[in-house]
């Protein structure tokens, strides 16, 4: 089956977007998507300075959601209530509205945090290069995309010129066999490939997840996936389109209809890397071996399953790691050896890009249905689509009776950047993506987890195996 | 942009691994102008303890290293988010140069974007210039980048390797988007038998 023009995913995606090569072998790329939040303002104001356009605005979307409130919508943005805040996500709107590029604004009836809405408006198709303003515009992979995130000089690039110049990464195989038990999900199985590889151990490359376990996720949980591409220090992690790609896509109103939709589809269909394709590294997991997963530092290779014990430092040979570990042990206010279903929780935040679609609230509601919350919790859906979809099938009902709080969608307690933060000393249990010191909040303490995990520690105050709420 | 050739300036070794752009600058602080002076955030939660006390253990706050153009780090620098801030913080406070084994994709993309260097060496000459600058706290280093070359005062030299690229960039001090125009007619050519070939995506669709 070898063959000398076999190419990956990637290379078929890099091909088709190559405008033109520097000396370096650097690429300059054509930009599909180029999505931004409320944080890149410096891009528009330095291209307002240099007196330069919005080359295409139609390819730029921008989405609110970092500095967006999760109560009290109903005022749009003058319910913001920090000043700063609301400049930030007026100045968004301006912007927007001077440089004619896609809005969906706070009072967008489908606002949401932009890797949630991108995705479910049909904008993200196998083959496309999306950039982003945000290091998680990697999600958009799960479609067969070449996306990742840039900074905001990189943002302006793409705003003037629709290309970007791109150091095309090392094609990197994550083979995931087996089937994923009940109550594991692609949470865990990322967290588990992050803890596998380290934190840069996908630096440089660009990771395509295969194998069965891969196949078998719905697109949303191929979402989580690839949106956790980034902690593992890739720019971007991708899944080959397949039967469930193009269903997902169907009719959502960014999608090609009629004789554009067959012949997309076709196209698309030539995408998936070719047998015989080489890769410059292989991983291979068993995803039938993995269970629920939990990090206990501030890193997020800094995790094990759920029914282990906080590693004890003093093992770890390197030097480097084992000084990192006893950091965060102090920071996390946990001594080694504690078994981490003893630990105890004070809020629980189910949201974010990673796990905030409608497949994550169900998991949660699963979990939360005819129990009760022994602590805060807030869900807050990733999209107001995702909000409404929910409450269609009544999981807003669920989560209320349990106790939980049921917000209006943004990127809330994920960075706090809205000032739905986490107090310091307190320890959160949290479906978002990112556990470093202070992340949601000065002192803040995190814990990551799936939403059916989060679910279960809301419930028993402290951190718990989903599976025994499960009955399996 | 200022360009950057010869960089003669004080070093603080901060050797840890993994230093995250939360670290460099919390979140809080992207909603200022950068006219607030970004250099103020940087590391401001490992500056600054409760009551915006410094700490007077933080690197930066000792005397010797006030002054820092060039930081010294452990690898995987700069990991976590996109956010420029950690750039621009890094920048207004003064530093131009960083050194680590190896830094986060994006993060050395905007360092380049900003005039900053990020120069890898290996892990083993990263650690001895850190006990270097640890035995002499406030030396000065020289950075070479047309040489590509560090040298210490004790006579040590260590050689760099960075993509040619990226160091014109830096020493001729280009605006990237000055040498992507120059590329205007390839754009355009690519564009129009791009959306031919696709032809679903041309004109992409709708405004909401
Ligand atoms: S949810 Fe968190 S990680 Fe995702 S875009 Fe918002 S702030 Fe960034």
């Amino acid at each position: 089956m070898m063959s000398t023009t076999a190419r990956t995913l990637l290379k078929k995606v890099v091909d088709l977007h190559a405008v033109a090569r520097n000396d370096d072998g650097d690429l300059l790329l054509y930009v599909d998507y180029n999505v931004v939040h409320e944080g890149p303002f410096y891009a528009f104001d330095g291209l307002a300075r240099e007196g330069r356009e919005v080359a295409r605005p139609a390819q730029t979307v921008a989405c609110a959601d970092h500095y967006v409130p999760t109560t009290g919508r109903d005022k749009g943005t003058a319910g913001i209530k920090d000043a700063e805040a609301r400049d930030m996500v007026e100045r968004l709107r301006q912007n927007a509205e001077r440089t004619r590029i896609v809005h969906f604004g706070i009072d967008h009836p489908q606002q949401g945090i932009m890797h949630v809405v991108v995705p479910e408006q049909g904008m993200a198709h196998p083959g496309m290069v999306i950039v982003g303003s945000d290091s998680h515009t990697c999600t958009n992979g799960a479609f067969g995309a070449f996306a990742f995130g840039v900074g905001a000089s990189q943002v302006k690039h793409v705003l003037a010129t629709q290309t970007l110049w791109v150091k095309v990464p090392r094609a990197m195989r994550i083979d995931v066999q087996g089937e994923l038990a009940p109550g594991v999900s692609a949470k865990d199985l990322a967290l588990a490939i992050i803890a596998r590889i380290g934190m840069a151990g996908g630096a440089g490359a660009a990771l395509e997840y295969c194998g069965s376990a891969v196949r078998a996720l719905s697109m949303e949980a191929r979402m989580t996936l690839c949106n956790l591409t980034v902690e593992a220090g890739a720019r971007s992690g991708m899944v080959a389109p397949d039967e469930k790609t193009f269903e997902y896509l169907r009719e959502l109103p960014y999608a090609p209809r009629g004789a554009d939709w067959e012949a997309a589809r076709s196209f698309w269909q030539t995408l998936p890397s070719d047998p015989g394709a080489v890769f410059d590294s292989e991983v291979s997991i068993d995803g039938s071996r993995l269970g629920p997963m939990v990090t206990w530092g501030t890193s997020q290779d800094e995790a094990c399953e759920v029914g282990s014990r906080i590693p004890e430092p003093a093992l770890i040979d390197d030097p480097g790691r084992r000084a990192r570990a006893e950091r965060a042990l102090a920071y996390m206010g946990i001594a080694p050896g504690t078994p981490l279903t003893d630990i105890a929780i004070d809020r629980v935040f189910i949201g974010s890009c990673t796990n905030a679609r409608l497949d994550d609230l169900r998991a949660a509601a699963r979990v939360a249905a005819g129990r009760k919350v022994r602590i805060p919790a807030i869900v807050v859906p990733g999209s107001r689509t995702v909000k409404r979809q929910a409450e269609a099938e009544g999981l807003h009902e669920v989560l209320l009776s349990a106790g939980f709080e049921w917000r209006d969608a943004g990127c809330s307690m994920c960075t706090g950047s809205n000032g739905d933060l986490v107090p310091s000393g307190e320890r959160c249990a949290s479906t978002s993506n990112r556990n470093m010191e202070g992340r949601q909040g000065k002192g803040s303490r995190t814990h990551l987890m799936s939403p059916a995990m989060a679910a279960a520690a809301a419930i028993s105050g402290r951190i718990a195996d989903v599976r025994e709420f499960i009955g399996s | 942009m200022e360009p950057f050739t010869l960089l003669r300036a004080v070093a603080a070794p901060y050797y840890h691994a993994d230093v995250d752009t939360d670290e460099l600058i919390p979140h809080r602080f992207l909603r200022k102008p950068l006219a607030a002076g970004y250099g103020n955030f940087l590391f401001h939660d490992k500056r600054r303890g409760a009551g915006e006390r410094e700490d007077p253990d933080f690197i930066l706050n000792r005397e010797a290293y006030r002054r820092a153009q060039i930081l010294v780090s452990g690898p995987n620098f700069g990991c976590g988010s996109t956010r420029e801030g950690a750039v621009y913080a890094l920048r207004d406070y003064g530093i131009r140069a960083l050194i680590a084994p190896s830094f986060a994709d994006i993060f050395s993309a905007n360092c380049i974007q900003n005039g900053v260097l990020p120069l890898t060496l290996s892990e083993r000459d990263v650690r001895s210039l850190c006990d270097f600058l640890q035995a002499q706290p406030g030396a000065e280093i020289t950075i070479d980048l047309p040489a590509q070359t560090v040298s210490t005062a004790d006579a040590t030299t260590y050689r760099f390797d960075l993509e040619r690229s990226r160091k014109i960039r830096l020493v001729e001090g280009l605006d990237e988007i000055g040498i992507t125009l120059k590329h205007s007619q390839d754009i355009e050519r690519f564009e129009a038998a791009y959306r031919a070939r696709l032809p679903w995506l041309a004109p992409a669709r709708g405004t909401s």
